[in-house]
Formats: C-alpha cells, structure tokens, sequence
C-alpha cells in the first residue's frame, strides 16, 4: 500500500508508538481486559480526530511567510462549525464559499496584513482539514489494543474531517464528517435525540430567565443535531430507492415515517413556541444588546424551522417513491434466473473478506469482464518517424487566426450623406414655426432633384414619431408630422399634405419624472 | 444459438468432408470476427456485417469456420445475433485480453489500488443488473451513474462498518499487515471526489475510478454514454450482459468458492441479502430522529 505514507496523519503517528511500549516494560503488565481496552481504544480515536488541528499551529511556524500571529485552530474550527451549517440537505457546503466566510474572522486575527494572505490562510486551513496531499484524502492515526488474547497490537486508525462529496453538474461540495461533528460538539457518546430534547429545554429555560447568551447557544447546538437528522435521513432515503425489497415496507419503513413525521411535528410546534418567545423577548427587551441577540436567536430557530420542513417534505416523499419503485421492479413479468445474483453472489461476500483475497476474486472479474483490446501494433518504420518529429509547439494564445480576406462592398445606398445633412437641416425647424410638406418638397427639390424623396419619407416617418423612445433617451426635440387633411398637390408625391414641425421635450421635467416613478 | 469456440473446434476438423472451403469463404469468415473485434461497430449499422451475421445464422460450415478462426485468434465465442453482433470476447492469455498493469497505473505496486480498480468494475455489473432476472433477461438494459454506483458500495460498506460495530469488533487493521484489512475499508475510507486545479474528476478518488471503469466499458462497447449527470449516465449494451453472464460472473464466483467463501441465498432471487435489510440498522446509522 504506497498510500500508507502520505495519509500518515504526522502529528499522531510518532505520539502513539513512542509513548506506549515504555508504559508496557514498566513492571508487571496488569493484563487489562479487552473491555477496559475498548474504552480506550475510543478515546484514543476521539483524541487523533482533534491532532489535525493541533497539527495545524505546530505546522504554521514551517510556512513561507510570517504566520505565526494565526490562531489557525481556531480557524479550523470555525470552518468545520462553517461548514457543518451550510450542509444542505442533497449537496454539501461551497468551497469558495466557505473561504469567503472564513475571512472576516482570520482578518480579524491580523487586521493589518493583506487580504490575499487572509484568504491564502483560510484556504491553507480548508485544504489541510481535506488532506489535499494524500490519496485518501484524510488522516490516519496509529495506536496499540491488546487483543483478547493478550497479545499487543497496533492498529490503523483512518478518519476524514471535511470530506468533499460530488454534488449536482459535477461539481464538488463540502461535508463535515460524523467524526468532525462529534469532536467540535464535544458529545462522543450521547444518544442524539435526548440531546436534542435536553438542548431544547434548556433553551426554554434559558429563555424564560432572560440568559439569551446562554439561549443561543443552545439553539445552535440544536441546528447541529437537526443537520445531522437530515443527514442521516437523506441516506436512508437513498437507500430505498435503489432497492425496494431491501427495506421492510410492511411494518418497520411506514412506522419510522410515521415516527420521523411525528417528529418533525413536534419539533416545529417546539421550535415555533420558542420563536414566539424569542419574538417577544426581543421586541420587550430594552437592552440593545439583548435586542440584537435575540434577534440573532430568531434568524437560528427559523433555519432550524426551514430544516425541519425539508425534513418533511422529504419524508412526504418517500411513499410515492415506493410505489414507483414497486412497480418497476416488483410487477414485471418474472423471468427465469440466471442463477447469479451479483450483488447477494459476488459483492457482498467480497466486501468483508481481507484484501489479499478480495483482489484475488475483483482480478478474476476484471480479466473477463472489461472484453477485449485490439493490441496496437509498432511499425518500425513510423516509430523511426514519431520520435524524429519534433514536438508540436502548443502557442500561448492559441492557433493563428487567418488574415480575413476583405471584399469591399459596392456603396448602394440611396442617398449620400450629403444629401441626408442638407435634408436634416431643412427639417430642423424651429418649433414656433411647422411647415407644409409641400413647401419643403419644392425648397429640397430646388437645392437637389433626389432630395425630395428623403425629405417625404423622413416626414412620412415623422408621422409615427417614436415618443416613448425619445422620451427614455432625453432628447430635446421630436420631428413630428400631422395629417389635417389637405391633399398634397405635387408633381411626384400623393397623398396628404402633412404640417411638419418640432415639439420640444422638457427633458428635465421627464428625467425628474423616471426617479419618481423608479 | 450461442455457439462456444471450444465445443466447436472439434466439428472443424469435419468440416472439410461436408463442404469444400475456398479462401473466400475464410476471407469472409475472418472479416465477420474482424466485426466482432470492433465492438462498438453495431450489425443494423452496417450492411456487410448484417450480411456475415446472416450467413453464419444460416450456413453451418460457414459458422463452424468463422468459430474456429475465432479460437485461432484466442478469442471465445460468446454469442452471434443481430442484437449482439459477433460477440466475442478474450480468452485469458490471448493477446486481446485486458491487463489490469496497462489498464491503470499504480495497479501493480499498489494491493490496494488494485481491488478499488476490480471493485468498480464488479461494482458497475451489480448496479446495471441489479436482480438476477436482469441479467437472465435478453431485452433488458441496465442504466448505471457514475456517483450511484459509487454510493451503492459506499451504502454496502457502511453496513458492514455498523455491523462490525454492533458486534464490538475493532476493524482497524493491524500496521504492519495491510493485506489483511478488511477489503470494504479500502474503499469506504478513499476520498469520493476531490476538487482539482483544471476541474476534472480526481483520478484517485472512488467517484474517479468509477468513472475510468464506465469509460473503458464504453470503450469496450458494453456501455454507451447517455448523459453528464450524477457524473456520467450509461446504458448497458447485449454484450456487457453477455460478457457478465457468460464469463465474469462465473469467473468471479468460482474464484470466491475457491477461497471457501460459499454465498448463500436461499433460491429466491434477491436484490441484498435478507438479513441486511431490516430497518433495526437505521438506527445505528449515527442515529435516525425517530428511534429514540
């Protein structure tokens, strides 16, 4: 196993095989029973899940950089807290996210260095709580039981803190594992749903006596447990999903459902008194700053309130999925059995054998069940030219773009710009003053015989005038064109005789008016 | 119809007294294993292959010949039908067999690696057949993810992990004899994903080395690709489930019987063992709200 050395947790490993064989030698062993050593065992396991965080301030003085001025356990913790909370129920907690909220606080440690060394910082702590170097991507803490048997024996303890699981469109998220939740709640063995019920009370208590610090606390620790519910129910969710016979749908799966939306019921009648307390605490309360944290205890309840109602909603799902999955696996016409079963003949079987003979049984399946290769076969002769070919130059910016070939295209515009100016000009009236059309036709056609027809349909356009764009853009004036029905009598045109002018727009009184109305 | 190399070679040597063989014959003989060595070339695609299918589903001495240059080749004949084309798969020294050194790197050198790596493949099989009834069913098409299967063996570990703790036993391996770690640690404690710099699947972790698997099952043309979510859709083709019928699954359990592990099911075809599916084991599972 080559992965042994880089997932050797560095803190843990020397501490444990140095301290315990003195202990050993000293005297007669007292021969302590297996049971004793149980205990131990579990305290020892408890004790390597907190060594990556000591690891973290040991190993901080060994960055490039000045460091030291870090309390780096102390981000560490925040960041499992950072994450333990943001764990939704089907994905996990953002990385970048994560690093984001981390910073105020390592800022806060050393206001005066760089941002950018605050962030490396958090991002040093998140990727070591990972394990990033390791191909397990998690640590391993070694310590010695004796068996039953008396002989002394040195196990493997491997444990994760902060895993990252795959979450929807192939990206990765954030999860604390069971282990990183005990160590930062501090309750290895208690049973979870009496400590909810005993948080919750306290609360209650807490909250009747005025103690709203104490009351937070208390709520939070409560949102821990209610992640840790929705956790667990997530997978036994999924678990049914993928196989209907493999959950007793008879008896135990609807009572747990019952029991669960029970639950949930109870919680949310609990959960919304203390909103209601809360609320009341902090509108009646005049110091500010118990208005502030009872309004902090307000925002906590409802996310645990949110929580409980995902919960919900999730169990309300389960019985249709059943049935989808029953009748999708269960009422399909039976067929005769091959006579392997792979999961209950092969998978099952090889998962707890030891690993020298699971691989034995993994290879035979591999060998026969990846098909076949065609073997690529050398020719001397292209392999003499592949190693001769120097390698392709990968350009820094990419391939070279071709130079486009230009085709200059033929001026077919009706009108030249000239004319467009002089037509432009003849229709800047002054806005006392609105002409006919026909009065303008024969001016444009004594300057320019086309001119005419720009001027026509620069009136008929004006006719629609676009007043709502003018108005957004804060134009000044507007052409417009009315038609008072006299004809037009012209040699080219037909028509009406429009009366063409130019209506000011109070564009201030309009720009006022756009705030007002935003 | 599944005609098997072995038990065709005899018949060979007979051919000759019924029909002459010309070298036409043999050219088209070995074109249609030359199809079947190109997996992911499909019969209804193709009109000279649909042709060769038909002529070794009707022509005897023609299918005895294409059998036999198959065995030649150190291939074995698993099945030839439109569905399936020419089915053929490596026989175990053959120079078309997959060896799991070229397969991965590290595989050699690492014990460890190596199952993971035997796993996913085991792993994919059970997930797209996952009632014996599937893999007996000619028409069925089994549909696998890359992150369903690796949370399907994550689901089976887990189960062993809380059954080892209802029973008080230490499951921690020794130090020094790595080899004897139980197999479903290895993969429960390898990372399920991991974020890397240029976005792509972290080769080491499960959700990577299940996703190398389905690739090169695709490769193979036992897969075919459906979609990108849950870290790669796939479907199965006739030739996986051939190839897990007829060969890998047999392999494989042959091997365990070996080792002395006999699987014991009771007849009746089930998806888990039975005795894994109560719901008391919920509970131990850190702890469901609603068993107080």
């Amino acid at each position: 196993m080559s992965d042994r050395g880089p997932s050797l947790c560095t803190v843990t490993s020397p501490a444990s095989t140095d301290s315990v064989p003195p202990q050993l030698s000293a005297g007669p062993r007292p021969a302590p029973g297996p049971a004793a050593d149980e205990g131990l065992a579990r305290r020892l396991r408890a004790l390597a899940c907190t060594a990556p965080l000591h690891d973290l301030d040991v190993r901080k003085a060994n960055l490039a950089g000045e460091y030291t001025v870090y309390g780096m356990a102390e981000v560490a913790l925040a960041a499992i807290d950072l994450v333990t909370l943001n764990m939704d129920f089907d994905t996990g907690a953002d990385h970048d996210q994560i690093v984001a909220r981390l910073i105020p606080r390592i800022a806060a440690q050393a206001p005066q260095r760089p941002v950018v060394e605050h962030e490396r910082v958090a991002r040093w702590v998140l990727e070591n709580l990972i394990n990033v170097g390791s191909v397990d991507r998690g640590f391993r803490a070694i310590y010695g039981t004796f068996t039953p048997d008396g002989s002394y024996v040195r196990r493997d303890y491997d444990f994760k803190l902060i895993e990252e699981v795959p979450g929807p469109g192939g990206t990765v998220y954030l999860r604390t594992t069971d282990e990183a939740v005990n160590v930062l709640v501090g309750a290895l063995d208690t049973d979870v749903t009496s400590a909810q019920i005993a948080a919750e009370v306290k609360l209650e208590v807490l909250i009747n006596r005025g103690r709203l610090a104490d009351a937070q606390l208390a709520a939070e620790q409560a949102r821990y447990r209610t992640v840790q519910y929705s956790e667990t129910l997530r997978r036994a969710l999924d678990a049914t999903r993928r196989n209907v016979r493999a959950v007793d749908w008879l008896n135990s799966v609807p009572d747990m459902i019952a029991e669960a939306l029970d639950h949930v019921a109870d919680r949310y009648r609990h959960e919304n008194a203390i909103l209601t307390n809360i609320r009341k605490a902090r509108d009646e309360t005049e110091d500010a700053e118990h208005k502030r944290r009872a309004a902090e205890l307000v925002d906590i309840v409802k996310d645990c309130i949110r929580r409980h109602t995902q919960l919900q909603s999730r169990l309300l799902e389960a019985g249709p999925l059943f049935r989808a999955e029953q009748d999708r696996q269960a009422f399909a016409t039976p067929m005769v059995s091959s006579g392997i079963d792979l999961y209950g003949h092969l998978v099952a079987p090889v998962l707890p054998l030891p690993l020298e003979q699971a691989v034995r049984v993994t290879d035979a399946f591999f060998a026969r069940g990846t098909g076949l290769r065609t073997p690529a076969s050398v020719r001397v002769g292209d392999l003499v030219d592949i190693l001769l070919t120097p390698p392709a130059e990968r350009e820094h910016l990419g391939a070279e773009m071709p130079e486009p070939d230009l085709i200059a295209t033929p001026d077919d515009s009706r009108f030249s710009e000239e004319q467009l100016a002089s037509a432009t000009r003849l229709l800047d009236l002054p806005a006392d003053a609105p002409r006919r059309l026909s009065g303008l036709l024969a001016e444009a056609r004594r300057k320019d015989p086309e001119l005419p027809y720009l001027v026509a349909l620069l009136a008929v356009h004006a006719a629609s005038p676009a007043v709502g764009t003018a108005y957004r853009q804060g134009e000044e004036k507007l052409l417009f064109a009315v038609d008072d029905g006299t004809e037009l009598d012209d040699p080219e045109f037909g028509g009406a005789d429009l009366i063409v002018g130019t209506a000011l727009l109070d564009s201030a009184g309009m720009a006022a008016d756009r705030t007002e109305a935003a | 119809m599944s005609e098997h190399a072995d038990r065709s070679e005899p018949d060979v040597a007979a051919a000759p007294a019924s029909a002459a063989v010309t070298p036409a014959d043999a050219a088209d003989a070995a074109r249609l294993v030359a199809f079947g060595l190109q997996p992911k070339v499909q019969p209804a695609r193709d009109q000279e292959y649909a042709e060769l299918l038909r002529r070794y589903r009707e022509d005897s001495p023609f299918a005895r010949l294409a059998d036999a240059v198959a065995a030649g080749l150190g291939l074995v004949v698993l099945e030839v039908s439109p569905r399936a084309g020419m089915a053929v798969t490596a026989a175990e020294d053959s120079v078309f067999a997959v060896r799991m050194g070229d397969y991965a790197r590290r595989t050699s050198a690492d014990g460890s690696d190596r199952f993971l790596h035997g796993l996913a493949h085991l792993a994919v099989a059970a997930m797209a057949f996952p009632r014996p009834e599937d893999l007996a069913d000619d028409g069925y098409i089994g549909r696998v993810t890359v992150n369903g299967v690796d949370t399907f063996v994550r689901q089976a570990c887990r189960r062993l992990e809380e059954r080892a703790e209802e029973h008080g036993e230490n499951t921690d391996p020794a130090t020094d004899a790595p080899g004897l770690e139980a197999a479903w640690r290895v993969w429960a404690r390898r990372s399920a994903t991991g974020a890397t710099k240029d976005a792509r699947r972290l080769a080491g972790s499960t959700t990577g080395i299940v996703g190398k698997a389905a690739a090169f099952l695709t490769d193979s043309g036992f897969l075919q690709r459906t979609g990108d979510d849950h870290g790669g859709t796939y479907r199965t083709t006739a030739r996986y489930q051939l190839q897990v019928r007829d060969m890998a699954g047999t392999a494989a359990l042959a091997e365990l019987l070996e080792l002395g592990v006999v699987p014991v099911t009771d007849g009746t075809p089930t998806l888990l063992p039975a005795e894994d599916t109560d719901a008391s084991e919920l509970v131990a599972d850190a702890g469901l709200p609603f068993h107080s």
